[in-house]
């Protein structure tokens, strides 16, 4: 290091004095560019903190009025009116279960094919594949009830037929999710980058054994979350399933193809809706349920895409 | 047509042969020990255009591309090298709005003709891209995907070895098949993608720019690899490097961006096209010149 210092006086006073200068300009900024700088970033947090207060409030006022409520009879007992201190939410938990077996089993092959078609093969130019694109978006901000009705004119009576089963609803809840997946589906088939379409092209595949063996296993992270945030989504909704006949109090547990049905947050909505203290606190007991059942599934969604993702 | 025949059949011949490591057929010259002698014609360009929409992106091309002969396109950025070269196994047509006008031939049959079908072409015509594009899964299954989709018959372990062995990159990865490909170097991940062009055993390599995200050790391997493919592949490069044209290519064609008058369009044309020695040391057309020697571009 000493042998770097130039030989002579002069030179070295040159050399301290080029050093202090850079050393004032790196430790000279403003003190009103800190305080800005600081005061955005608190703004920032601040904006987190609101978003998530109301979570936290519900978080914390279902736990408070439920926690008496909490105890395994949740899972194993049917509702009463009557008991109900062993009062539970099985054949919801049954029938939301079921639902969301039938919604994947309704969504996946029909999301993932949309999402392919629109990708890969729809000629984006030509007005008729626009006006899919336009609708899907559309159909994915279109309010649940809305959904509803159509399971009910389409789905319970009308074409369908089926009648007020746990069927319908799962139909309907598929109806109502599909737009979602689609679009995620799209986004992570898209995110593939076309360089991999183009090698596996190069090699003599075909566009089918491209999409099979290249495209689809890349996009497979990217469409699982997708569909697990999509059943997320389909396992809270109440609105629609109180129109497709999961609205009343049932007290065993359901099949898919005949009788009754009934799922958690409509359940919920019942307890909720009867003014006896027990109710409110069941419901309330009910609300962390369902919040553990989410928490769970959306952390599903994440760990694959954290273990999955592919970085290009 | 039964001319035509013959000439794919002479080449088939040719190929086997060489493949068989059979000696029989002379290996080609370089251009700085006398003139290419391959007089075998791979690619025959008739007033080739392409055009993007109503935008022309190349006009009139004629050329020929001799077999086992490494022919290499430069010109300046916009002249159409990529379009050109894409065309030459029909990767144009992914772009809906690519047309091509004029004639290829490849062996004496057009590469456009109306009951050719891409896929076939793209499995005699293999490609090498600018940027390497392994598929994000093993080492030995990006080798293995090719012959697999292709139903080749034999040890799939084999033809995964001797594609990594002509791709000169077999002792670098023969410890760790089963790693994912995205964890190579660049220059490895590109050798790759040469050698899993090579698996499916192709007639000729495009390649477009192989070595421009490169760092010149991989560059020299990689051209290393090519004089050595030239034994038994016809080899197409674009290239920015015009050192690496004159380094491995036996002709060289140069292109240039042409503008109207309005300089609102544009379009590549080629100005000269002939032996890589002639073209860096005696070019007929004074823009090559005034390119080669680094005056313009």
């Amino acid at each position: 290091m000493e042998s770097a210092v130039p030989p002579t006086e002069r030179a070295r006073y040159a050399v301290a004095g080029a050093r202090a200068n850079v050393a004032a300009t790196l430790g000279s900024q403003p003190r009103g560019d800190v305080n800005r700088n600081n005061a955005f970033a608190g703004l920032l947090f601040l904006s987190i903190l609101i978003a998530l207060a109301g979570l936290l409030a519900l978080l914390i006022q279902a736990g408070v009025e439920g926690a008496p409520a909490i105890s395994t009879n949740l899972l194993t007992e049917p509702p009463s009116t009557i008991d109900t201190a062993n009062a539970g939410f099985r054949p919801a938990l049954i029938g939301s279960v079921m639902m969301i077996v039938f919604v994947i089993v309704l969504i996946v092959p029909l999301g993932v094919g949309s999402a392919i078609y629109l990708e890969e093969y729809a000629d984006g130019t030509k007005w008729w594949n626009r006006i899919i694109e336009l609708n899907i978006q559309n159909l994915a901000a279109v309010p649940s009830i809305i959904y509803g009705i159509l399971g009910l004119g389409l789905i319970v009576r009308g074409p369908l037929s089926l009648g007020f089963i746990l069927l319908a609803g799962a139909i309907t809840l598929a109806l109502l999710v599909l737009p979602v997946v689609i679009i995620a589906a799209r986004e992570a088939i898209r995110a593939v980058p076309p360089s991999i379409r183009e090698g596996s092209l190069a090699l003599g595949a075909t566009q089918w054994q491209t999409i099979r063996r290249q495209v689809l296993p890349a996009a497979i992270p990217g469409v699982a979350t997708g569909v697990i945030l999509a059943v997320s989504r389909a396992l809270g909704e109440t609105a629609p399933l109180l129109l497709v006949g999961a609205t009343v109090f049932v007290t065993f547990d359901p099949t898919p193809l005949e009788g009754n049905y009934s799922a958690l947050p409509v359940q919920i909505f019942q307890y909720a809706t009867r003014p006896q203290e027990d109710f409110q606190t069941l419901a309330a007991a009910g609300i962390m349920l369902m919040l553990v059942v989410l928490i769970a599934m959306n952390s599903v969604a994440i760990w694959l895409r954290n273990r999955y993702e592919q970085k290009w | 047509m039964t001319r035509d025949d013959q000439r794919t059949q002479k080449s088939t011949d040719q190929d086997n042969g060489a493949k068989a490591g059979s000696p029989t057929l002379a290996i080609q010259a370089r251009h700085d020990d006398g003139p290419p002698r391959s007089t075998e014609k791979v690619f025959e360009l008739k007033e080739l255009s392409v055009s993007y929409g109503d935008n022309l992106a190349v006009k009139d091309i004629s050329m020929d591309v001799f077999h086992k002969n490494i022919t290499a396109l430069i010109g300046p950025s916009g002249c159409g090298k990529s379009t050109l070269i894409r065309c030459l196994n029909r990767m144009n047509d992914l772009v809906p709005s690519a047309r091509v006008e004029g004639q290829l031939l490849y062996h004496g049959q057009d590469l456009y003709g109306p009951k050719v079908d891409p896929v076939q072409v793209r499995k005699m015509i293999g490609m090498v891209f600018q940027k390497p594009n392994p598929f994000p899964k093993s080492i030995y299954d990006n080798i293995a995907f090719g012959p697999r989709i292709l139903g080749m018959k034999g040890d799939m372990d084999e033809i995964v070895e001797r594609a990594l062995r002509r791709g000169a990159i077999w002792d670098e990865v023969k410890d760790r098949l089963q790693d994912n490909a995205f964890g190579m170097s660049g220059g490895q991940q590109q050798r790759l993608c040469i050698a899993r062009c090579i698996a499916v055993e192709p007639d000729v390599i495009l390649m477009d720019e192989p070595c421009s995200a490169l760092d010149p050790i991989s560059t020299g391997k990689i051209e290393d690899l090519m004089m050595e493919l030239k034994e038994n592949y016809s080899i197409v490069i674009v290239t920015h490097n015009m050192q690496q044209a004159a380094r491995v290519s036996d002709r060289t064609a140069f292109l240039i961006v042409e503008l109207t008058a309005d300089e609102k369009s544009r379009w590549g044309e080629i100005v000269e096209y002939d032996e890589t020695e002639k073209i860096f040391t005696n070019p007929s057309d004074p823009r090559t010149e005034d390119y080669v020697t680094g005056k313009v571009g």
